[in-house]
């Protein structure tokens, strides 16, 4: 898929909309919501607790589905794939990096990065190659055999996106990338993430409560209660 | 190779709650192998028996004795090779906590018909010879520190008295379950003094025991024995060795019943305790586990982190549980050999031992499985922070 402009539409969204059932109510998060994301864009979703940014986000990376409408990856509609092929389709094309980094703390930093490589055909020398190039991109090469308790906050979260890079997928989902790192931290983060963006043209949909980190993305866009309003950034 | 060493490391991610729980594993282990070895131990008479020898006692019960003129009409049988006799004399050795199983027996032929008993040509000769000789059996003369020569006296407690007898040998035991912890004496020398003291008392045999020419006739011979005291004053049950000693076991079969019911209670518990310990294991790493299916692990990786870790602690308690059973129920032994002459932990027990850790460690998996399995990938990264 293509737009006037030539630029290649990675994520299309079209009318998703997504309830959850709390008790005998059912509530609303996103309404009819349409959107498209470009090859090599950089997207942050802002809004306030409980807009439902999150949920969009968890959509986009398929680890939860639509109640209606559609949400197309690189052509696929995910809404229409098995649990099971939704799995390999996420191994493939979806890098996640979590507010609270989420590495395993009994794997080292090179175990925790070479965690997605073992889902693919990759031979032992081959994924040790890719995840010393992952850690090298994010600075790290030389805390390969540290523990994740053994690394600040900043540095995990830097093994985190080596993770999230390392197989080299089509978009990089990030919920709050920042949101417990301290101020010098995150914006080495932040450096780091429009480093992927602008040099390895990484899509990149980052969900944030920080204006400064959404001044790092090429789009802003806003929900409030489930609906999506465009904010030039 | 990956998931072995993720599974190794989770489990020892609380090393105290891993290491508790494998005490506990090791411990059930320990206990489920002693108890199971106990009831070996009450079998091990059972299981000594010859199928080539027959007992036949007195029909109303082993308290009342036989008339020592049977013999010679029982040798007469066809099909029996050979006759001997003995009698249960209960003695006590200074106090009545040394119990040992003590018999009068005519000592040539009782121990042609027990070959399992070795005693040295030298010693055979010179127990024969010596009216008030005795011989013991080697852990016995362990036990009391008694050498061939040594005076023994019992005090007789169905056959009142002081029983002075001469050590003349130390039988050892052909296989390694056969008991070395009785005493014999000469028949002769309880039945002389008898009959100084108790003449009623006298001429009597507790049990005949026959020698089979071939161990498929043992149930006509047994038959044609009974068949033949008909009627007398002192009517015979005959049976094979293995029953007899098999109806010393039904008089304790509730013990044997209760023992067994507590080795399976023991491994139920244990069952308990590690599906806690995986319970909670689970529940801890829900999002961990929520962190793989969002990269793309499908439910059988998780699956196996869960039952890897499940089984890595139940094996390992297993293995520390039977390398111990074996030092503990030789001590075991030691201290109740006066009881369980023969105590052996029997392959069949560190079978049972692994098929049961196996089975904690499934079952102990299943339902932390079935939960990390089906949680959200949402719900599980909620959970984290």
């Amino acid at each position: 898929m293509q737009d006037s402009g030539e630029r290649r539409i990675v994520v299309s969204i079209r009318n998703a909309a997504k309830s959850y059932q709390r008790g005998s109510q059912v509530v609303p998060v996103l309404e009819e919501i349409s959107f498209e994301i470009f090859q090599g864009e950089f997207l942050a979703l802002m809004g306030p607790s409980g807009s439902g940014k999150s949920t969009l986000l968890n959509l986009i990376a398929g680890i939860d589905s639509v109640d209606r409408g559609s949400i197309l990856v690189d052509g696929v509609d995910i809404a229409t794939l098995g649990e099971r092929e939704l799995a390999g389709w996420r191994a493939a094309h979806v890098g996640f990096i979590f507010q609270f980094y989420n590495l395993i703390p009994v794997l080292t930093a090179f175990e925790n990065v070479e965690l997605p490589l073992l889902l693919t055909p990759l031979g032992r020398r081959a994924r040790r190659e890719h995840v010393e190039a992952a850690l090298e991109v994010v600075g790290l090469a030389d805390r390969m055999e540290h523990y994740p308790s053994q690394l600040s906050g900043g540095q995990q979260q830097r093994v985190a996106i080596a993770r999230a890079v390392v197989s080299d997928p089509s978009i990089l989902v990030a919920d709050e990338p920042t949101g417990d790192l301290d101020r010098v931290s995150a914006e080495e983060i932040l450096r780091l993430m429009a480093r992927l963006n602008s040099e390895f043209g990484k899509t990149i949909i980052m969900v944030t409560h920080d204006p400064r980190a959404a001044e790092k993305a090429h789009t802003v866009r806003h929900l409030e209660k489930g609906v999506l309003s465009d904010v030039p950034s | 190779m990956f998931l072995l060493k993720l599974l190794t490391r989770n489990a020892l991610r609380h090393r105290l709650r891993t290491g508790l729980t494998i005490l506990g594993i090791t411990i059930a282990i320990l206990a489920f192998g002693l108890l199971r070895t106990v009831i070996t131990a009450w079998y091990a008479g059972v299981n000594a028996s010859s199928a080539a020898r027959l007992i036949s006692r007195n029909a109303i019960s082993l308290t009342f004795s036989l008339p020592i003129s049977y013999l010679e009409r029982i040798r007469q049988v066809e099909g029996v090779k050979s006759v001997s006799y003995a009698n249960w004399f209960g003695g006590v050795y200074i106090t009545e906590k040394n119990f040992f199983p003590n018999f009068a027996i005519e000592p040539k032929s009782y121990f042609e018909l027990y070959p399992e008993f070795v005693l040295s040509p030298e010693a055979e000769r010179a127990f024969v010879t010596d009216r008030k000789g005795c011989v013991a059996g080697r852990k016995m003369a362990e036990r009391f520190g008694w050498k061939v020569g040594d005076n023994i006296t019992l005090k007789g407690t169905i056959y009142p008295g002081t029983w002075d007898f001469v050590l003349r040998g130390i039988y050892r035991g052909a296989e390694k379950s056969t008991d070395e912890n009785q005493f014999f004496f000469h028949w002769d020398y309880l039945n002389e003094t008898l009959k100084k003291t108790v003449p009623r008392r006298a001429d009597q045999v507790g049990v005949v025991i026959l020698g089979l020419k071939s161990p498929l006739t043992a149930a006509e011979t047994s038959l044609a024995v009974d068949a033949r005291f008909k009627n007398s004053l002192a009517e015979t049950l005959t049976e094979t060795e293995k029953a007899f000693q098999l109806s010393f076991i039904s008089m304790t079969e509730a013990i044997v019943v209760a023992i067994r019911i507590v080795s399976f209670v023991v491994i139920i518990i244990i069952m308990a305790v590690v599906a806690n310990t995986m319970a909670m294991t689970a529940r801890e790493r829900i999002g961990e586990y929520a962190i793989f299916k969002a990269m793309g692990f499908r439910g059988y990786y998780i699956a196996g982190m869960v039952f890897g870790e499940s089984l890595f602690i139940a094996m390992t308690g297993c293995a520390v549980g039977i390398a111990l059973t074996f030092p503990v129920a030789a001590k075991f032994g030691e201290i109740m050999g006066a009881f369980f002459p023969v105590f052996q932990v029997e392959r069949s027990t560190l079978y049972l031992d692994v098929v049961f850790c196996l089975l904690v460690g499934l079952v102990a998996a299943v339902f932390p499985t079935w939960r990390a399995v089906r949680i959200g990938i949402a719900d599980g990264l909620r959970r984290i922070g």
